[in-house]
C-alpha cells in the first residue's frame, strides 16, 4: 500500500476564499446593474437618438469635407425598413471611416442606462465589479487547480465554477472588444450567481486528486471545450429569452397594447436592442459553438475508447450528449428551413439548451452511469 | 452578349429565382402532381428528402434516445444485472417493456426506423444537391438581376467615366478579392465562399462514413474477458477466456492470437479528507507476446486510460481485487488444496467476497468420500469488531487484513459435470460445520491457521495476492469513425463560417451623359458582412469611377422607386430576395 500525492490544504482553502469573495462582488455588481435599470429612463430615449443622429451628421459632414470618396449602401431589412452604411475614405491618409444608421422599425435601443448619466455611472461600476469578480473567480480556479497540481476540472463543483467563469469571460471579452453588449451584464451576473450558488451549495466537494479514470491528457481537452461550450450555450440561451420577449413586445405594441410580455415595462424593452439583433446574436453562438460541441463528443468518444474499450456505450451522459447534439442540428436546421425561422426555430433553440441544462446537472444527479465522479 | 453593348435598354436576366438561391437546398414541393402510383411514389419520395421531413426526423431521433438514458439497457457496462435487477422491481410493466423493446432501446425497430430513414433522406437530399453543386461550379454565376437597387443590399451613384471602363474595372476589382467574376452583357457577375456548399456537403457526408464506422464495428467486433491473479497467464483462446461475445464476422475462431501475463499490480488510493478510500491509481505491469512466438516475450503496463495493443486486439484494465492464499489440511495432515482464490469486491472500500471448493478432499472423518467448502470475506482493512456492522471492509488498501470463513462440508457438485460458478457455493447437498451448536467461524490474520471442528483437518491463510480483470477487445472501423468524425468537424467549420455570397456590378450609359454605376450584393441574412464588403468594393471602384459632384440627387431623380420602401415587403412575389428568405413550403 501506497499513500496518493497529498493536497495543499493552504491552497484549497484560498481557492474557496477567492471564490466566495467573487460572489460577493458579482452580487455588488448585480445591485449596480438592477440600479442602472432602474434609473435608467426611457423619456430620454428620443433624446439620445436625436442627439445621436446630428453627431451621426457631423460625423459625415466632417468626413464629407476631407472626403474624395464617399459611398452609401442601403441594407434592407427584414422587416421593411431600411439600414445605411456610409464608408469614407479620406483623401490621402487611406484611412476610411463607417458609420451606420438605421431605419425607424429596426432601432437598436440605447441600452440600460438610456441617457441617465447617474445610471450609466451605475452601469460602468457594475462593469467595473463584474471585471473584479471575474479576477477573483479566475484566482479561485488557478488556486484550486494548484493544491492539488491538475487541470481544476474533475468533479462537478469545479466543472461550476469553471463554466460560471467562461460565460462571464466571454461577456467581458464581447465588451472589451468594443461590442454595444452591456445589457448582457444583467443577466450574465445573475447566471454566473446562480451557477456558483448551486456549486458552492450542493455540489462541493473537497479539493482532492482524481480516480483513475479521469488520468488523460483527454480530460483537459474533452472538458475545457464541454465547459466553453457550456457558458456559450448558456449566453446564446439569454439572447434567445430576450429575442422572444422583444418579439412579444414589439408585437403586442403593434396590437396596441402599453406593457412588455408578463406585464413587463416597456421602458426596459425599449432600451434593449432590436428582436432581429438578438435573433442573429443567438444564431451567431450556437453556430459558432456547434463544430466546438461536436468536436467535444468526439473527443470523448476517444476518451471513452482509451478507459473503457468502447468509444460509445449509450452511457446516459453519452446519450445526453448525443441528444443535445441533435437538437442543435434541429435548430440549424429549422433556420434553413421554411416555416421554421422566428420563433418557431428559437423555441427549437430552447429545447436544445434545456437537454443541455439536464445532461449538465441532471444527468450527475438523476441517473448513474460512468460519468459519475467524485463527490457527485 | 457582347460586353460591349451601350444600349441604355438593360439586358434581360436569363433566370432571376436561380441567381437569388445562394444554398442548394432542396425546394419544397406542393402536393402530388401526375397521376396514379407513379406519381404518388415521386410525391412520397419528395416529401422524404425535403427539409422539412428532415427537421421532424432529427426532432424525433433527439426524442427516441431519451428512453435508453433512463430504462437500464442490455449493451451498457454490466447491462444484463441492471436489467434483471430493474425488472424484478417493476414487475408489473417489465413484459410491457420487453415488448416495446426498451430495454433494447438502441438496436430497437422503432428507434432503427427512424435512423434508418433519417439516412434514406440524406443520401437523397445529398445526391442531387453534389450534382447540383458540381454544376455550379461548371458554370459562370448566375448574371445580374434586371434591377439591382431593388436588391436587399446595394449602392449607386453617378459617374463621367465610361460605363466599359467602370465595368471592365469592376471585374477586376472583384477577381483581386477572390471572387470568380463573370464580365458579360454590361454587367459583372461575382461569387465567392464555394467552400461553404463544399463543407455543408462534406458534413453531410461524413455521417455516412459515421454510420459504416458504427455498422462495421457492430458486425465484426467481440469482447472477451480475463481475470488473473498476479503470476498468472493466459493464451487467447476461447477455453481460457473467462467470456467471450462474439459477432458475425469475429467469432470465438477469430481470436487474434496472444499470451498474456500479469506480472504485479499496484494500487494507491487517498487516506485522508471526505474523499477517502477514492482509488487514484492502478497499474497492471505486464508480459506478452503476440502470436506464437515465445521469444518474443515483452514487458508492459495497462493502467485504466492505457489499454495495450497486442496482434489486432485492445486490452483494458477493467477492474481488481485481492485473491487471498489458502492452504486445506485433511484430518490426516495432508495438503489437500493450496491455491490463490480470487474474491470478488462489493463496495469501493473492496469488502470482497468468495468461495473456496476443496474437491479432492478424499475421505472425511467419517470414513465416506467427502469435499469441503468455504464461503467468506476478505477485507483488506478490517474493523477491530464487527459489532453492528458485519464484516465491511473500511478501506481499500491492505492496511489490516481479515479473511472471514464459514465452512461446509458434503457435495459441492462439481462432478455433476454441469457448469459451475466458482465465485458461489451450491449449499444444497452441505452441511455447515458446527462448533458448539454455533455455525463455525473464523476470522484469520495473514500467517494464521484454523483447526477445523469434527476433526475435519485446518485451514491456513498463507497470504493474499492482487488480481487483476481485463477486457480484451477486438473493434474494427474505429479508424472510419475517427475520420468521419474529423471530416465532419471540417465540413462544419467550413458551412457554418465561411458566406457564400454574390456581388454584381452594372455601369450604364445614361442618354443624358454620364453613367450609372450600381452594385448589389446578396448573402445570408445573418450576416451583415456583406454590406460592408459592398462598402469597400464600391470606394475602390470610385478610383475608376468618381462620383459626378451632383451625386445624391443623381441617385434619388434616376432611380425613382428606391425612395420608400427598397425591398417590398411581399417577399416571395420579389423576386430579389435571398434564398433563405423565399418561401418554400
Ligand atoms: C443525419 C442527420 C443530419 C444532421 C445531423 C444534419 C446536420 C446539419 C447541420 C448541423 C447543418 C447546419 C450547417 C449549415 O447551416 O450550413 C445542416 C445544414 C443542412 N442540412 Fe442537414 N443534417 C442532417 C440531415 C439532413 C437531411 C436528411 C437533409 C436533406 C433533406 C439535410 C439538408 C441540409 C441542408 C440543405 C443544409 C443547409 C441549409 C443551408 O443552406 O443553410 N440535412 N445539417
Amino acid at each position: 500500500m501506497q499513500l496518493a500525492s497529498a493536497v495543499d490544504p493552504q491552497l484549497a482553502d484560498l481557492s474557496n476564499k477567492l471564490i466566495y469573495s467573487a460572489m460577493v462582488v458579482y452580487t455588488l455588481a448585480m445591485f449596480a446593474h438592477m440600479i442602472e435599470w432602474t434609473f435608467g429612463s426611457r423619456g430620454a430615449v428620443a433624446v439620445r437618438s436625436k442627439e445621436q443622429s446630428v453627431t451621426l451628421a457631423e460625423t459625415v459632414a466632417a468626413a464629407d469635407a476631407k472626403a474624395a470618396k464617399k459611398v452609401t449602401v442601403t441594407v434592407a431589412a427584414a422587416g421593411g425598413g431600411t439600414t445605411t452604411l456610409t464608408r469614407t475614405a479620406v483623401a490621402g491618409e487611406g484611412a476610411t471611416v463607417v458609420t451606420s444608421g438605421r431605419g425607424a422599425d429596426e432601432e437598436d435601443g440605447p441600452g440600460a442606462a438610456g441617457t441617465n448619466e447617474r445610471a450609466d455611472l451605475a452601469g460602468r461600476i457594475a462593469v467595473s465589479l463584474t471585471v473584479l469578480g471575474a479576477a477573483l473567480h479566475a484566482g479561485g480556479i488557478v488556486f484550486r487547480g494548484l493544491s492539488v497540481s491538475r487541470w481544476p476540472w474533475g468533479n462537478m463543483y469545479e466543472f461550476s465554477c469553471a463554466f460560471a467563469f467562461a460565460m462571464t469571460a466571454a461577456y467581458l471579452v464581447l465588451l472589451a472588444s468594443k461590442k454595444n453588449v452591456r445589457w448582457l451584464g444583467l443577466p450574465v451576473v445573475l447566471a454566473g450567481l446562480l451557477t456558483l450558488g448551486i456549486a458552492t451549495t450542493v455540489l462541493y466537494t473537497d479539493s482532492e486528486q482524481l480516480v483513475p479514470a479521469l488520468h488523460s491528457p483527454w480530460l483537459a481537452i474533452h472538458v475545457s471545450t464541454a465547459i466553453f461550450c457550456g457558458g456559450a450555450f448558456y449566453a446564446a440561451f439569454i439572447a434567445t429569452l430576450l429575442y422572444l420577449g422583444k418579439d412579444s413586445f414589439d408585437k403586442r405594441i403593434a396590437a396596441g397594447l402599453t406593457t412588455g410580455p408578463l406585464g413587463t415595462s416597456a421602458s426596459i424593452w425599449r432600451r434593449l436592442p432590436a428582436a432581429s439583433t438578438f435573433d442573429k446574436l443567438s444564431y451567431r453562438i450556437n453556430a459558432l459553438v456547434f463544430p466546438l460541441w461536436t468536436f467535444t463528443i468526439i473527443a470523448g468518444a476517444i476518451w471513452a475508447e482509451a478507459a473503457w474499450g468502447k468509444y460509445w456505450e449509450w452511457d446516459p451522459k453519452e446519450t445526453w450528449s448525443f441528444i443535445t447534439w441533435v437538437a442543435y442540428a434541429c435548430y440549424l436546421h429549422a433556420r434553413a428551413t421554411a416555416g421554421w425561422k422566428g420563433r418557431k426555430a428559437a423555441y427549437l433553440a430552447l429545447a436544445a439548451f434545456a437537454c443541455w441544462l439536464f445532461n449538465y446537472y441532471g444527468v450527475n444527479i438523476f441517473v448513474t452511469g460512468k460519468h459519475s465522479y467524485a463527490g457527485i | 452578349m457582347s460586353n460591349t453593348t451601350t444600349e441604355t435598354e438593360q439586358p434581360p436576366a436569363p433566370d432571376d429565382s436561380a441567381a437569388e438561391r445562394l444554398s442548394t437546398a432542396p425546394v419544397e414541393s406542393d402536393g402530388p402532381t401526375g397521376i396514379g402510383p407513379f406519381g404518388w411514389a415521386r410525391w412520397m419520395w419528395r416529401q422524404l428528402t425535403s427539409m422539412r421531413v428532415a427537421l421532424i426526423l432529427l426532432f424525433l431521433l433527439s426524442l427516441a434516445a431519451i428512453p435508453g438514458s433512463l430504462i437500464p439497457q442490455y449493451q451498457n457496462g454490466q447491462g444484463q444485472l441492471k436489467v434483471e435487477a430493474w425488472k424484478a422491481q417493476h414487475a408489473t410493466v417489465a413484459p410491457i417493456y420487453e415488448k416495446l423493446q426498451l430495454f433494447d432501446v438502441y438496436s430497437s425497430v422503432w428507434f432503427s426506423a427512424i435512423y434508418i430513414l433519417l439516412f434514406v433522406s440524406l443520401a437523397g437530399c445529398i445526391v442531387p444537391r453534389t450534382w447540383q453543386f458540381v454544376g455550379v461550379l461548371r458554370s459562370q454565376p448566375p448574371a445580374a438581376p434586371r434591377n439591382l437597387t431593388r436588391m436587399p443590399v446595394h449602392a449607386a451613384w453617378r459617374t463621367e467615366a465610361d460605363a466599359d471602363v467602370v465595368n471592365a474595372a469592376a471585374h477586376r476589382l472583384l477577381r483581386k478579392r477572390g471572387f470568380r467574376a463573370h464580365l458579360s452583357g454590361g454587367a459583372v457577375a461575382a461569387e465567392k465562399g464555394y467552400l461553404r456548399e463544399v463543407g455543408n456537403l462534406l458534413f453531410h457526408l461524413s455521417l455516412f462514413a459515421l454510420l459504416g464506422g458504427f455498422a462495421w464495428a457492430s458486425l465484426a467486433a467481440g469482447t472477451g474477458g480475463k481475470l488473473m491473479v498476479q503470476g498468472e497467464g493466459y493464451s487467447n483462446t476461447i477455453t481460457q477466456l473467462d467470456d467471450f461475445n462474439g459477432t458475425r464476422f469475429y467469432g470465438s475462431q477469430d481470436l487474434d492470437p496472444f499470451y498474456l501475463k500479469l506480472d504485479s499490480f499496484t494500487s494507491k488510493f487517498q487516506t485522508k479528507g471526505d474523499q477517502i478510500g477514492a482509488a487514484r491509481q492502478f497499474t497492471a505491469n505486464v508480459e506478452y507476446y503476440a502470436g506464437s512466438d515465445e521469444s518474443k516475450l515483452k514487458k508492459s503496463t495497462i493502467e485504466v486510460n492505457h489499454p495495450l495493443e497486442i496482434g489486432g486486439s485492445k486490452v483494458y484494465l477493467i477492474g481488481h481485487g485481492y485473491a487471498p492464499v489458502v492452504a486445506v489440511k485433511n484430518g490426516k495432515g495432508e495438503v489437500v488444496y493450496r491455491g490463490a482464490v480470487p474474491f470478488l469486491p462489493q463496495d469501493g472500500n473492496l469488502t470482497s467476497t468468495g468461495v473456496v471448493k476443496v474437491s479432492d478432499y478424499g475421505v472425511g472423518p467419517d470414513g465416506n468420500k467427502t469435499q469441503l467448502g468455504f464461503s467468506g470475506f476478505f477485507l483488506p482493512t478490517a474493523p477491530l469488531s464487527f459489532e453492528g456492522t458485519g464484516p465491511v471492509s473500511l478501506f481499500p488498501g491492505d492496511a489490516a487484513p481479515e479473511l472471514v470463513l464459514n465452512a461446509f462440508a458434503g457435495d459441492l457438485g462439481t462432478d455433476s459435470g454441469l457448469p459451475q460458478n466458482v465465485y458461489q457455493l451450491n449449499t444444497r447437498k452441505l452441511t455447515q460445520l458446527t462448533q458448539d451448536g454455533q455455525p463455525a467461524k473464523a476470522r484469520l490474520k495473514p500467517g494464521e491457521g484454523w483447526e477445523l471442528p469434527d476433526g475435519y483437518g485446518s485451514v491456513t491463510f498463507e497470504g493474499y495476492k492482487q488480481w487483476a480483470s481485463f477486457n480484451v477487445s477486438h473493434r474494427p472501423g474505429n479508424s472510419i469513425a475517427l475520420v468521419g468524425g474529423v471530416l465532419a468537424i471540417l465540413g462544419l467549420i467550413g458551412s457554418l463560417f465561411i458566406q457564400r455570397r454574390r456581388i454584381w456590378v452594372r455601369a450604364v450609359p445614361l442618354p443624358g451623359g454620364g453613367t450609372q454605376v450600381e452594385l448589389a450584393g446578396l448573402a445570408r441574412s445573418e450576416s451583415a458582412k456583406i454590406a460592408e464588403e459592398l462598402a469597400e468594393l464600391a470606394v475602390d471602384l470610385q478610383d475608376d469611377a468618381p462620383a459626378s459632384e451632383d451625386e445624391d440627387d443623381a441617385t434619388e431623380t434616376d432611380v425613382p422607386e428606391e425612395t420608400g420602401a427598397p425591398a417590398a415587403p411581399d417577399a416571395s412575389s420579389d423576386p430579389a430576395v435571398p434564398a433563405d428568405q423565399n418561401s418554400k413550403e
